[in-house]
C-alpha cells in the first residue's frame, strides 16, 4: 500500500460535513490517482459537488461549514492549520459549471493566476506572452483565439469560455483540475470539445470531474466514485463499475431507478 | 376561420369556445385597463409637467435665448436675468458631494455585499437606507445648528491655516456656504450610492467570487480585480444616481449654502443653486418674466435631471441583466 499511496494526488479520511446541523459528507475515504481522470458520480444533492469543494476548501466561503478528517494533497493535509488557501488553490485549480471568466481580455484572464500569485517585478511581459501561448495551446485555443487576445473574454463562444477558464489554471501548474459539472452549460458539440480536452489533460495532471451524465463518467474517466446521501458507496475502474457494481445502490442507481 | 366552407365543423368548434370566453374575462379586462391607465398617469403627468413648464418658460426663453446660461445677472428690477451663478453653484456643490461621498459609499457598499458577516449584513444595509428616509429639513436644520458652527470655529480655520495659500480656502470662514453645501449634500446622496451600489455588487454572479478564489485570490484580490470590473457600470449608474438626487436637492442646501448668486473658488464663499433659488424667491417673484425666468431654471433642472436619472437606470439595469457573455 505504501508504494501505491505515492501515487494518489488526493487521500481523504473519514472526511465529516457539515452545513449548520445537516451532515453533507459522512465517514467520505477515497483515494484519487494521480494523472487520471475521476468521475463522481451520483444523484441531486448527494454530496458529490460538496465533496469537490472540499478539496480546494472554497466551501469555507459560507460561514457555517463545518468539516472533520483529513484530505491529503500532494501528502499534505489541506485542512492542517498552517495550511495557506492561497497555496492550496493554487495547487488545485477548479472549473465551474457556467464558464466564469472575467470581463477582462483573454489576455489578462490568462496571466490572472500570475498575478495574484507572483510579485509585480517577477512578472516580465516576456514570461505573461509565453505563459498566454503554451496555455492556450494547451487547450487548442491558440490559434482561434491568437489575434483577439485583446477581446473581452465574456464575448467568446461558451465553448471557448469554458476552455479558457481551463487554459487560465494552467499557468500555475496545478497539481489537481477539480470540475463541477464542467458542460451543463455547453451544447453537444462543446460537450465533445471538452471531454476531449479532459482526456488529453489527463496526463499531466489529476482531473476531478462531478458530473450529472453517467454516459459522460463512462466516456472520459478511468475511475469512478458513486455517492448517495453523503456517502461514497463505492469506487471502481469506470468500466467495471458500470459493468459489474458491487453495491446494489449502485446498480440501482446506473440503471436507472433512481437519481 | 372557414366558417362558411365547413357548416359540418362550425357548431363542433364554436361549443368549446364559446365556453372558454364570456364569464370571468370581463374582469381580467377591466383590471387590465384600470392597471393599464394608472401605469400612463405617471407617464402623462410627466409629460404634462414638461410641456407646462416650457409654456410657462418661454416668455424668458425668446427674451434671453441662450445668453440666460451664460449671464450672471439676476436683476428683478432691471428685469435681466442670467442663471449661470446658479447652475455654477449646483454643477459645483454637486459634484464635490460626489468626491467626498463616493469612497465613503463605495467603501460601505464593499463591507456590506463581500466581507461584513452575514448577521452584520441586514441591519446595517437597513441602517444605511434609513439614512435616505431621513426629510431634508432636518439634514438642513442639523446643517444650520450643527455643522455650520463647527465649520466655522474649527474645520475652515484650520484648512485656512494650511491650505490657505490655495485659491480653495481663502475668504472669512463663516461656516454656511459652498462647504457646508456640499458636506450636507455628501451626507445626502451617501446612502444611495451606497445601497444601490450594494445591490449591483450582490447582483454579480457568485461564480464570478468563486472563479477568482478557486484560482488562489484574496478576498481583497477578488473584490478588486473581479468583482468590481464586473460592476464597473452599475456603479457608475449609483453615482449618477446620486448625483441626479444631489442636483435637485433643495431644502438642505438652501438652509447652509449662503444663498448668494456668486461664482467663487473659494469653498468658504456662500452660493447659491438652481433649486434654492425657486424655492427663495417664487413666492416674492412679481413681474412675468421674473416668473418666467425662474421656471426657466426649474426647467433646466428637470432636464437635467431627468436625462442622468436615465443614464443611471440603464447602466444599473444592463448590470442586473448578467454580464454579457453569460446569454450568449
Amino acid at each position: 500500500m505504501s508504494t501505491a499511496a505515492s501515487n494518489f494526488s488526493i487521500q481523504t479520511r473519514d472526511v465529516n460535513l457539515w452545513y449548520g446541523d445537516f451532515q453533507a459528507l459522512k465517514n467520505v475515504s477515497v483515494n484519487i490517482n494521480q494523472g487520471e481522470v475521476t468521475a463522481l458520480i451520483g444523484p441531486s444533492g448527494c454530496g458529490k459537488t460538496t465533496l469537490l469543494r472540499c478539496f480546494n476548501r472554497i466551501n469555507e466561503r459560507y460561514g457555517n461549514v463545518k468539516t472533520t478528517g483529513e484530505i491529503r494533497i500532494l501528502g499534505k493535509n489541506a485542512y492542517d492549520p498552517d495550511v495557506s488557501l492561497i497555496e492550496l488553490r493554487k495547487a488545485v485549480g477548479m472549473v465551474f459549471q457556467r464558464p466564469n471568466p472575467l470581463p477582462i481580455s483573454v489576455y489578462e484572464n490568462v496571466v490572472f493566476g500570475l498575478r495574484v500569485h507572483s510579485a509585480r517585478s517577477s512578472l516580465k511581459k516576456s514570461l505573461l506572452d509565453e505563459a498566454v501561448e503554451k496555455s492556450l495551446q494547451e487547450v487548442s485555443l491558440w490559434d482561434d483565439l491568437k489575434d483577439r487576445l485583446h477581446v473581452r473574454a465574456t464575448t467568446l463562444q461558451l465553448e471557448q469560455q469554458q476552455k479558457l477558464c481551463i487554459a487560465r489554471l494552467l499557468p500555475l501548474k496545478p497539481e489537481v483540475i477539480l470540475m463541477d459539472e464542467p458542460c451543463s452549460a455547453l451544447d453537444v458539440e462543446a460537450t465533445l470539445a471538452v471531454e476531449d480536452l479532459m482526456l488529453a489533460l489527463a496526463g499531466t495532471y489529476t482531473i476531478l470531474i462531478v458530473t450529472h451524465n453517467m454516459a459522460q463518467a463512462r466516456r472520459v474517466s478511468r475511475e469512478c466514485a458513486f455517492m448517495l446521501l453523503g456517502e461514497v458507496v463505492e469506487v471502481n475502474r469506470t468500466q467495471d463499475l458500470f459493468l459489474t457494481p458491487r453495491d446494489s445502490r449502485t446498480a440501482d442507481y446506473i440503471e436507472g431507478r433512481y437519481g | 376561420m372557414d366558417e362558411a366552407g365547413n357548416p359540418g365543423r362550425e357548431t363542433h368548434q364554436k361549443e368549446p369556445l364559446a365556453a372558454f370566453s364570456g364569464g370571468g374575462n370581463l374582469g381580467d379586462q377591466v383590471f387590465r385597463v384600470l392597471t393599464a391607465f394608472f401605469a400612463a398617469l405617471a407617464v402623462l403627468v410627466l409629460a404634462a409637467m414638461a410641456l407646462q413648464m416650457f409654456r410657462a418658460a418661454l416668455p424668458s426663453l425668446k427674451q434671453f435665448g441662450w445668453k440666460f446660461l451664460s449671464s450672471t445677472d439676476w436683476d428683478p428690477v432691471l428685469d435681466s436675468y442670467g442663471a449661470l451663478p446658479y447652475i455654477f453653484g449646483t454643477v459645483a456643490s454637486s459634484i464635490l458631494a460626489l468626491l467626498v461621498a463616493l469612497p465613503v459609499a463605495l467603501g460601505t457598499a464593499i463591507y456590506l455585499a463581500e466581507l461584513a458577516p452575514l448577521w452584520v449584513r441586514r441591519p446595517l444595509g437597513i441602517l444605511v437606507e434609513l439614512l435616505a428616509a431621513i426629510p431634508s429639513v432636518i439634514y438642513g436644520l442639523w446643517g444650520i445648528f450643527v455643522m455650520s458652527p463647527w465649520l466655522r470655529d474649527s474645520v475652515q480655520p484650520l484648512l485656512q491655516k494650511i491650505f490657505g495659500w490655495t485659491p480653495f480656502f481663502k475668504g472669512v470662514p463663516r461656516g454656511f456656504g459652498m462647504m457646508a453645501g456640499c458636506l450636507v449634500l455628501a451626507i445626502m446622496i451617501l446612502p444611495t450610492i451606497a445601497s444601490v451600489s450594494r445591490d449591483v455588487l450582490l447582483a454579480v454572479p457568485n461564480s464570478i467570487r468563486e472563479g477568482a478564489l478557486a484560482l488562489g485570490a484574496t478576498r481583497w484580490e477578488m473584490v478588486r480585480k473581479a468583482v468590481l470590473p464586473c460592476a464597473k457600470n452599475g456603479i457608475l449608474g449609483a453615482v449618477i444616481l446620486g448625483l441626479g438626487r444631489a442636483l435637485g436637492e433643495t431644502m438642505a442646501v438652501t438652509m447652509v449654502i449662503g444663498n448668494r448668486p456668486d461664482i467663487s473658488w473659494s469653498l468658504f464663499s456662500p452660493g447659491h443653486s438652481l433649486a434654492s433659488v425657486i424655492a427663495n424667491e417664487y413666492a416674492e417673484a412679481s413681474g412675468d418674466l421674473y416668473l418666467s425666468a425662474l421656471t426657466e431654471l426649474g426647467l433646466i433642472l428637470f432636464g437635467v435631471t431627468l436625462l442622468l436619472n436615465i443614464l443611471a437606470r440603464v447602466l444599473i439595469w444592463r448590470v442586473a441583466r448578467g454580464p454579457a457573455g453569460a446569454r450568449n
